[in-house]
């Protein structure tokens, strides 16, 4: 039986429910407001009374209201038909919502239930299975779409039968798996997965040990996110953080894209299922959107729920690699989540840390990017969770719990910089604070040494050092004046100059630049150190500096370019005319 | 608000605090709205038989035993084509002496659009103003705020925009406007003749602070009767809303919320979100566009109230007096609207976010050159047609007194580039160059 309840208090979206049995921690319960049911989950008990936090609005809510337990925590459905869906943080489906408005209280079935596929087996009669094998495959889009022994299994089974190649819904029976007790269960195309525990189904987690394209020059060049990496991005508002993130999503090397925009501006959302079923995959030539999941829960939806958005995104993220693909997770923003922690352990009169936060955000931060990760599966093949989150810290103080927290969790910090944004130098991301601790990774560099060249890393290393000097110089001369430091600080500075215009700097709108394929990067980056090699004799900083704003005009048109084609050759026979006479 | 026949009355209560009464009552819903002692308040928390209740004109001299009846229903507008051209106060009653308006009662505060039906705005909002429309370009639907010291003309800027912009209807809500303001608003919408577009909501400065609460949802539920129900553009004005934060940090406090940072409610982003995400552009072509006002503490952008709000709008609008020429302009180097890509070179000429990017960068070369002046620095060459340039940029495009179309500005920004500048040191694209570029003229 079901435990049920009636509420005793309400402070907005907190509310008390008196209850007549056992409750667990998290369990989901429904409260009935003159028939419509309003989804909540438990956050505290104390004694016969539970704290549940209620993802909807509460007007009207009454004491006595009647309240009813289901039994189980939040959880997601998982199967195929999630590509290119627009959820909420509760993993309703978007697209089947009636009205212009949101109706309280209506949910909708994340999967179409009616919609027949494809289905191929995989496993064979008498082969023994553990939670996240592969039972057999169907097609969403072009995608591979593994049919998995439920991850809520456990021990070994063995497989009875499989269904026949043939067209089948998610609700068919595609598989019978016989227990170590010798007990029959069916298997469909669909499991559900509380989304607040990690899954599991995979044999190791190893060091991430490749690195995932992303066509930002600033990224890859100078500071890679490995596959199965974590890298956030803090920075003001208005540097340029939801430019840099739609980037990733439509550049990055990933079979899947899942983009969780937790508290942030509905119209950003708009813009991606505008854009994304238009654009095309630079991998693949398809759409983008067919490899795209929304998990949308913006910043005037109810706070509750904004919680949960971040952790659907990772349950969904985590289904796929155990498909074997590569999945890549942004989350935009992760201070929005911490935030909705915040107001709730407000409401429930916790004692609070630092800036009002709970006292174990760290923790919490920390123990959902672990989530992320390169694995090997059971079947011996691999899968990835990449994950990169943006933090927006509070007046663009980095020294804020939320970015600290984070700082401890992710490998990459690819700090945005309000004085670059200032002075329009887009992606902001800060050459000199921002940092990729994978270029420590012995893996890393052996992989970079073959993917791109030998001694690739030494190169970036160079470029870093070019910049740390220029801008040492820059300072020098803030403070001497231009005719009080030696002509080489001017040198010192126009080079790390034209790393920035021509490297760091690139126009996320344009066709050509906004997309830099790795050759291409290594083309630019050997060019440029070239020129950087050399030594110059000027007379005065005037002629340096003119003569350097010459150089990065040329290679600024060689950047809007098509790469190696004619006009292309044209500018870089123009920059060599240019490098002869110094 | 009409009295209704079914009203529960309770005449003990428990608690009071400048903000909020308590009182024992039974069958009580939240956000309900009831009259303490002849004000209106609103449930704000319940706790078994304990209700408070937000106490919007201020809890002075209502004693223990005052009179409390509840609506049974949460603040509402009566919304219909009448609402235009009048002035209401935060409670939706007219303050202009005309009749109660007759129409569909609304809740106010009421559900977000589906993010899945909104439509991606692109329709550009003209405003004559070179800071604006060439670099900060204004979209339908958007939502965006000037950030200005009190000492700056915002009111009178946001009037001038709205004034010039091709919408269907304006509406104001005023938060702690002072009477002067408030009848400077009303002057000049009555001087254009726009009177019959308009809809006011006024709390003035003379008006209880936390009354100013309920004025950004009254607002947005004529907008969105107008935006939805009449597929209308729909342009809303908010200042100031500092002014509406403060309103709420003084809710909490008295009921003994924990402050986050700067004093506020640790709920402020929600609070502030709620009401920007109203902003909307609608599949049926209706839209509300949202401009608003929040005063700086001497351009404090990292306080808690400009913080939060540049997180959730799309782009701000930083106004200051450039000393160089006395005029006050839109800070092309703080400024940004989020939203201008999607009308720049589209509904624009193809050279606009070129044009804009490379006058910005020189204002910037110019801000170097200056800081170098400041420090008794020799300039150079570059840097003396910088200075020369910011000057005549400032004047002809930045100034807030300028009102040109877009395809002006475009050109007057070539005629600066062809005067002050060499072809290579502007870095423009050379296919538009080839296209666009003006010698300097002698």
């Amino acid at each position: 039986m079901k435990t049920t309840g009636k509420v005793t208090g309400i402070i907005a979206n907190l509310v008390t429910v008196e209850v007549d049995g056992p409750v667990a921690q998290n369990e989901i319960c429904f409260i009935d407001l003159d028939g419509t049911k309003l989804m909540a989950e438990v956050i505290k008990v104390n004694g016969n009374k539970a704290s549940v936090q209620v993802f909807e609005s509460t007007r009207g809510l009454q004491i006595g209201d009647p309240v009813e337990f289901q039994g189980y925590m939040l959880e997601v459905t998982l199967g195929p038909g999630l590509l290119s869906s627009n959820f909420d943080g509760l993993q309703n489906n978007l697209a089947t919502m009636t009205g212009v408005f949101l109706k309280r209280g209506e949910y909708t079935k994340a999967l179409d239930e009616k919609k027949l596929w494809d289905f191929t087996p995989i496993a064979k009669v008498g082969q023994q299975v553990v939670a996240a094998d592969w039972l057999g495959e169907v097609k969403e889009g072009w995608l591979p779409h593994k049919i998995m022994v439920p991850f809520s299994f456990k021990g070994t089974y063995t497989v009875k039968s499989v269904a026949k190649a043939g067209q089948y819904k998610i609700t068919d029976t595609i598989a019978t798996l016989t227990n170590e007790e010798g007990e029959e269960v069916q298997v469909n195309m669909t499991q559900k997965w509380p989304v607040k525990v990690a899954v599991g189904g995979y044999v190791e987690k190893p060091r991430p040990f490749k690195v995932m394209e992303t066509g930002v020059r600033t990224i890859d060049t100078l500071n890679p996110i490995a596959e199965g990496g974590t890298g956030f991005i803090p920075g003001p508002f208005g540097c340029g953080k939801t430019v840099l993130q739609h980037a990733l999503a439509e550049q990055a090397d990933a079979d899947i894209i899942i983009m969780a925009a937790c508290g942030e501006r509905a119209n950003e959302v708009v813009e991606i299922f505008t854009e994304f079923p238009e654009l095309k995959d630079k991998h693949t030539g398809r759409s983008l959107m067919e490899r795209t999941i929304i998990i949308c829960n913006t910043s005037n939806m109810p706070v509750a729920a904004r919680e949960a958005s971040v952790y659907t995104a990772m349950t969904l993220g985590e289904y796929y690699r155990a498909m074997g693909m590569k999945v890549l997770l942004l989350a935009d923003s992760t201070s929005r989540w911490a935030q909705a922690l915040r107001e709730m352990s407000n409401r429930l009169e916790e004692l609070p840390g630092q800036d009002g936060f709970p006292m174990d955000l760290s923790a919490i931060i920390s123990n959902f990017y672990a989530r992320a990760g390169y694995v090997k599966l059971n079947n011996g093949q691999s899968g990835s969770i990449t994950f990169i989150g943006t933090v927006s810290p509070a007046g663009g103080n980095l020294k804020e719990p939320v970015t600290e927290s984070t700082k401890k969790a992710a490998r990459c910090f690819y700090g945005l910089s309000q004085n670059r944004a200032d002075k329009k130098r887009y992606p902001a991301v800060d050459p000199v604070d921002s940092y990729s601790k994978y270029l420590e990774y012995p893996e890393i560099i052996e992989y970079l040494d073959e993917k791109i060249e030998k001694g690739w890393v030494d190169k970036v290393t160079k470029t870093k050092y070019i910049i740390r000097k220029g801008k040492d110089a820059y300072e020098q001369i803030n403070i001497l004046g231009d005719d009080g430091v030696p002509m080489s600080y001017h040198e010192q500075y126009w080079k790390s100059e034209l790393v920035d215009f021509v490297i760091l700097q690139q126009d996320a709108f344009d066709d050509i630049d906004g997309c830099c394929p790795l050759e291409r990067q290594k083309f630019m980056l050997d060019l440029i150190l070239e020129i950087c090699d050399r030594s110059f004799k000027f007379d005065n900083f005037e002629e340096c500096m003119n003569y350097f704003k010459g150089l990065i005009n040329i290679c600024r048109q060689m950047n809007y370019t098509e790469y190696e084609s004619e006009q292309f050759n044209k500018y870089l026979n123009q920059l060599k005319e240019e490098l002869k006479h110094e | 608000m009409s009295e209704k026949a079914f009203q529960r009355i309770y005449t003990k209560l428990t608690a009071i605090t400048k903000a909020t009464v308590t009182l024992e009552a039974q069958g009580v819903a939240n956000d309900e709205l009831a009259y303490v002692a002849g004000r209106l308040a609103q449930v704000v928390k319940i706790k078994d038989n304990s209700v408070t209740l937000q106490v919007f004109g201020g809890t002075e001299n209502i004693p223990t035993n005052a009179e409390v009846t509840f609506f049974g229903e949460p603040p509402t507008l009566n919304v219909s084509d009448e609402l235009a051209g009048r002035f209401f106060n935060a409670y939706g009653e007219p303050i202009d002496g005309g009749p109660a308006v007759e129409g569909e009662k609304r809740q106010i505060g009421g559900p977000s659009v589906n993010p899945y039906k909104r439509r991606m705005p692109s329709e550009l909002i003209p405003t004559g103003i070179a800071g604006i429309d060439l670099n900060n370009t204004l979209v339908s639907g958007q939502k965006i705020p000037f950030f200005a010291d009190p000492d700056q003309p915002y009111n009178r800027v946001m009037s001038m925009v709205a004034l010039r912009a091709d919408v269907d209807k304006i509406i104001l809500g005023g938060m702690g406007l002072t009477n002067d303001d408030y009848l400077f608003f009303k002057h000049e919408f009555e001087s254009a003749g726009a009177l019959h577009k308009i809809v006011s909501f006024v709390n003035t400065t003379d008006q209880p602070p936390v009354e100013r609460l309920l004025i950004p949802d009254m607002a947005l539920t004529a907008a969105e009767y107008f935006a939805v129900d009449k597929n209308e553009k729909v342009l809303v004005l908010l200042t100031d809303m500092t002014l509406y934060a403060d309103a709420l940090s003084i809710v909490s406090n008295r009921m003994d919320q924990i402050p986050s940072k700067d004093s506020m409610p640790g709920s402020l982003y929600s609070d502030l979100a709620k009401i920007y995400e109203k902003a909307v552009q609608l599949p049926s072509g209706g839209s509300i566009t949202i401009i608003a006002v929040t005063t700086l503490n001497d351009g404090d952008i990292t306080h808690a109230i400009p913080d939060n709000t540049g997180y959730i709008t799309e782009g701000q609008l930083y106004l200051r007096a450039d000393p160089d020429s006395g005029k006050v302009i839109v800070d092309p180097f703080r400024s940004l609207s989020r939203l201008k890509q999607h009308v720049q070179n589209k509904k624009t000429r193809e050279d606009h976010s070129a044009v804009m990017n490379t006058s910005v960068r020189l204002y910037a070369d110019a801000a170097n050159a200056k800081t170098k002046l400041e420090n008794g620095f020799d300039l150079s060459d570059y840097d003396l047609r910088c200075l020369d340039y910011a000057k005549e940029y400032a004047t002809r495009l930045l100034a807030i007194d300028v009102n040109i179309p877009i395809t002006e500005m475009l050109d007057t920004a070539w005629e600066l580039f062809g005067k002050y500048f060499t072809k290579a040191e502007t870095g423009l694209k050379e296919s538009l160059i080839q296209k666009y570029w003006k010698e300097k003229v002698n």
